[in-house]
């Protein structure tokens, strides 16, 4: 989804402020919160995902652990193990989620693939995808173009298993995009940008025109290794 | 507003009782086992594990290979791991590359080597502005990286929880492990520090 909890690259929250010798929890409610959350989070994308769905005006004027507490509450009232009422009644105060969690729309009748689409040195495009439900695809790499640092390995799909709609488990790959590609050519040249994303979010980008990561020498020879390497197989 | 909030929300407290409450009368938690994951992170885990980590890596070439080709299973020889450090990955700074860590989606962080994060990490600012603008959020912490070295941020976005390794400072050739591991701060293992040689 489309939450204001997809903040990268925003402006206009407040200056950090940096607190010396910090202690973990600021207050015992914190702490206790904190446990409760990790006795009875069953995955945490779901739980993620529960935070997300927080009404937006709610979700920027908690802090963290409030954001958590409302997340629980949430769950454990949609799982059936405490009413609405009973939190009311004691004065636990739930707040209503923005939305229900049964958004996840892929396509059941997906294969999963277990051979990686992409290797080391891909070029690659992040998908222009919008889902109503939970996603690790932030807004500001999508449809930009970036290249396959390295492969992690297969994962349990975030989108999907948020919602309890199967595991799906995919490749999972570092992508390392220049700055200048996400954030326009005032952008410091050398620097960089590596997220981790899962190959459903991924298509080969075949159109190298328009892109700062465009280098024609380079291309030529990762498509060289790229057909070597097929040979192999 | 918000993300920064230090000071306590006066009605947390008692919805979180009440929560808890409601929760134990269910036999849902258990009080005593709060109480220990409460300790467990206020006196066991915490960013010297990370920094024992670190100091080792710089005395250790053996030990620093095996942590930047599988960091999970080099830290677990230390007796780390757990909840948010399956999967390790450790970041080395070096005279060209700084290594800057965010989560910008929620706030992600490798619990084991770390402990759990500071408010200003999980602060809406850092999330919002370490992606577009690292440079600038460096130099509020009082890092300057000089045009030539690559600034490289990465966003925990997926299952990887990232460990910087920072820079071994000069003038600490002489120094043990264990007086290496108290110069390095939390800080400079998220990448907004640098390690000083005297703390």
């Amino acid at each position: 989804m489309n939450g204001v909890h997809d903040m990268g690259g925003m402006d206009g929250f407040d200056p950090m402020a940096i607190e010396k010798n910090e202690p973990v929890f600021h207050a015992d409610w914190e702490g206790r919160m904190y446990a409760i959350a990790m006795s009875l989070a069953r995955n945490a994308d779901e739980f993620r995902h529960a935070i997300e769905r927080i009404p937006a005006p709610v979700y920027l004027d908690s802090s963290y652990y409030e954001r958590w507490l409302n997340a629980m509450m949430t769950l454990l009232v949609e799982r059936g193990q405490v009413t609405r009422e009973e939190l009311v009644s004691r004065g636990a105060d739930p707040v209503a989620p923005a939305q229900p969690a049964n958004h996840f729309k892929g396509d059941s009748a997906a294969v999963r693939r277990r051979r990686a689409r992409f290797r080391e040195g891909d070029r690659v495009v992040a998908r222009n995808l919008n889902p109503t439900g939970h996603t690790r695809l932030p807004r500001y790499v999508r449809g930009k173009r970036g290249v396959i640092h390295r492969d992690w390995g297969e994962y349990v799909f975030a989108d999907s298993n948020a919602h309890n709609a199967g595991k799906r488990a995919q490749h999972v790959y570092s992508v390392s995009f220049d700055a200048r590609e996400l954030w326009g050519k005032d952008a410091p040249r050398r620097d960089t940008l590596r997220i981790d994303l899962w190959e459903d979010y991924l298509d080969a980008d075949r159109l190298d025109a328009g892109s700062t990561n465009a280098k024609p020498a380079k291309k030529k020879s990762s498509s060289i290794t790229r057909s070597k390497r097929g040979k192999k197989r | 507003m918000s993300g920064n909030h230090v000071t306590v929300p006066t009605g947390a407290a008692l919805r979180v009782k009440a929560l808890e409450t409601i929760l134990e009368e269910k036999g849902l938690v258990n009080s005593g086992a709060l109480d220990s994951v409460v300790d467990m992170f206020e006196t066991k885990v915490g960013p010297r594990n990370g920094a024992r980590v670190v100091a080792k890596a710089w005395t250790d070439p053996d030990f620093r290979r095996r942590l930047l080709e599988n960091a999970t299973a080099t830290v677990a020889e230390l007796g780390y791991g757990g909840p948010e450090g399956g999967h390790l990955v450790a970041v080395e700074n070096t005279a060209k590359v700084h290594n800057l860590v965010v989560c910008t989606l929620c706030s992600c962080y490798p619990w084991p080597v770390l402990g759990l994060p500071p408010v200003w990490y999980k602060s809406f600012a850092y999330r919002s502005r370490a992606v577009r603008d690292p440079r600038g959020v460096l130099m509020e912490f009082g890092v300057e990286v000089p045009e030539n070295v690559e600034v490289r941020v990465w966003d925990s976005s997926a299952e990887q929880r990232y460990l910087v390794i920072p820079q071994r400072p000069a003038g600490t050739e002489r120094m043990t492990e264990d007086r290496l591991a108290d110069l390095v701060t939390r800080d400079s293992m998220i990448g907004v520090a640098l390690v000083k040689a005297r703390a």
